[in-house]
């Protein structure tokens, strides 16, 4: 059974076209990266899968009454908006207090409740974005670029809480990102896409294929080395749940 | 209902009823930097007391449809890449003037000019004030029935629709509650200083709201107090109503800002 399947999916934005003929599934509990060059259609992609962007042809099937959670790329809150963590986690449904703190707790942002959106740090503020999506048990958990902003030690960490959060709630994942060495780390199968999709399977494999080298070209070889040498000390996934140092 | 007779009493309620409905609106305004877009609303409705006046039609429904239509125009345009900023102050002063000069033909009419650009609130009739609280209540209805769904489309439209809500329908929402807002304004303050009823009570508001909720209810209870201080300083003066109901609007969000600096020092 699948969460999700996409036949054919061609989307236009502004007359051009960001993607053309995109076949994709995925399974419960897997995480999916998605990399490519910029205005290769991910966000676009992302987009579409949520419902924000209406395919010119083609087809997006989601599994009947799927609970999906969304990290945007980036959220601007407007100065003028007073937005404290506790009242952002209920929107647009309100959740109870209990509900909310857990939520926060599971992303690593206990205790941030009451501070206002816009005091927090880009790494508090991209965890308590995770709490939000966290808030109704996702079965497919969204990223798009959520560690934009974090240093490599903080985005190192965020993708490990989301393979954390992955092995205890067991949603799926999928997510787009620039960093290709964390990337090729964290993920269960790679897409690579540019348009369309270029090639599609485990990070070995994409790493490996002619069409990820064409794009990546000599970023690949340092991407593919850095893959290697964290494969070989993240086979433990027991270590523990650690608040590094990362805000 | 004999307090009704009394014209300042009917003048303190429309004042009321007006800025109770502004105010939550104004929010968003504020919220959605949108400023400009209420000011080109507002001006459009003086085109439309100039077709109303034309067709003898309610000013009431002129003024609305008049400014529905320059909402949905931008509100249609928003986002296309145009420079918006620029388009809007095209849009907002052309209506003006248009109006302006379409209220030229109107034989008779150019005396009371002032009455629909500064507002005519010590005219305002018991008829004028089923209107006003009829649209203010229509306006606060609406604001409050997607009160969730328009601050989260506010937030982010991405994460408005992976919950399940369209933005644009809440855009739509919004675009309907400033018309009518501007619509039932007119009398009061007049197309002018609309704009000013919406902004200023949200903006002092801000400094001392935690959640958007309280800056509501905050904006709400400074847009009410503007109304009822301005009249009663407007009456004491001997200074034209609507304009003194924003100066008084004003002051307080000078007072707000003051406190806020105060209270920053001492915590500094």
């Amino acid at each position: 059974m699948t969460l999700l399947t996409i036949r054919g999916l061609h989307v236009k934005l502004g007359g051009r076209t960001v993607l053309d003929g995109v076949d994709l599934d995925l399974a419960p509990g897997e995480i999916v990266t998605i990399v490519g060059p910029n205005g290769s259609g991910k966000s676009t992609l992302l987009r579409a899968i949520i419902g924000a962007l209406a395919p010119s042809s083609g087809r997006i099937d989601r599994k009947g009454g799927l609970r999906i959670g969304y990290v945007p790329q980036r959220l601007h809150i407007d100065p003028t908006l007073p937005m404290s963590v506790s009242r952002f986690l209920s929107l647009p449904r309100r959740v109870d207090p209990g509900t909310a703190e857990a939520a926060l707790a599971r992303a690593g942002a206990a205790g941030l409740g009451p501070r206002q959106m816009t005091d927090l740090s880009g790494g508090q503020f991209q965890r308590v974005l995770l709490a939000r999506a966290l808030i109704g048990t996702p079965e497919l958990l969204i990223l798009d670029e959520a560690t934009q902003g974090l240093d490599q030690p903080g985005s190192a960490a965020f993708y490990r809480l989301i393979a954390a959060l992955r092995a205890e709630i067991g949603c799926a994942v999928l997510m787009v990102s620039h960093e290709l060495h964390v990337v090729m780390a964290a993920s269960d199968r790679v897409i690579c896409l540019n348009g369309h999709i270029c090639c599609d399977g485990t990070p070995e494999v994409v790493a490996q294929a002619a069409e990820y080298r064409a794009l990546f070209g000599t970023g690949t070889e340092g991407a593919l080395a850095l893959y290697r040498h964290d494969h070989d000390h993240r086979h433990d996934h027991d270590h523990p749940h650690r608040h590094e140092a990362a805000e | 209902m004999t307090f009704l007779d009394d014209f300042i009493v009917r003048a303190a309620l429309a004042g009321v009823g007006v800025a109770l409905a502004a105010a939550p609106l104004g929010c968003f305004v504020v919220w959605r930097r949108m400023a400009y877009f209420g000011d080109a609303t507002a001006h459009a409705a003086i085109l439309g007391v100039a077709v109303a006046l034309a067709l003898s039609v309610s000013v009431f429904a002129g003024a609305l449809a008049m400014a529905l239509v320059m909402a949905l125009t931008v509100s249609a345009l928003t986002g296309r890449g145009f420079a918006m900023d620029t388009l809007l102050g095209v849009l907002a002063h052309s209506a003006l003037a248009f109006g302006l000069v379409a209220v030229s033909f109107l034989p008779g009419v150019r005396v009371d000019l002032m009455a629909y650009l500064f507002g005519d609130i010590l005219a305002v009739s018991r008829g004028d004030l089923a209107v006003i609280w009829g649209g203010a209540a229509v306006v606060t209805g609406l604001v409050a029935w997607r009160w969730s769904a328009l601050l989260t489309a506010t937030l982010n439209p991405d994460l408005a629709a992976a919950s399940g809500i369209d933005p644009r329908r809440e855009q739509l929402v919004l675009t309907l509650a400033l018309a009518t807002v501007v619509a039932v304004a007119i009398k009061v303050v007049g197309v002018l200083l609309i704009a000013a009823l919406l902004i200023v009570p949200a903006a002092a508001a801000r400094t001392f709201a935690g959640t958007p909720e309280r800056m509501a209810v905050a904006a709400a209870i400074l847009g009410a107090l503007s109304a009822l201080g301005g009249l009663a300083a407007a009456w004491h003066l001997d200074t034209p109503a609507g304009p003194t109901i924003v100066c008084v609007a004003a002051l307080l969000f000078g007072a707000a800002m003051a406190a806020d600096l105060l209270r920053r020092g001492v915590r500094a």
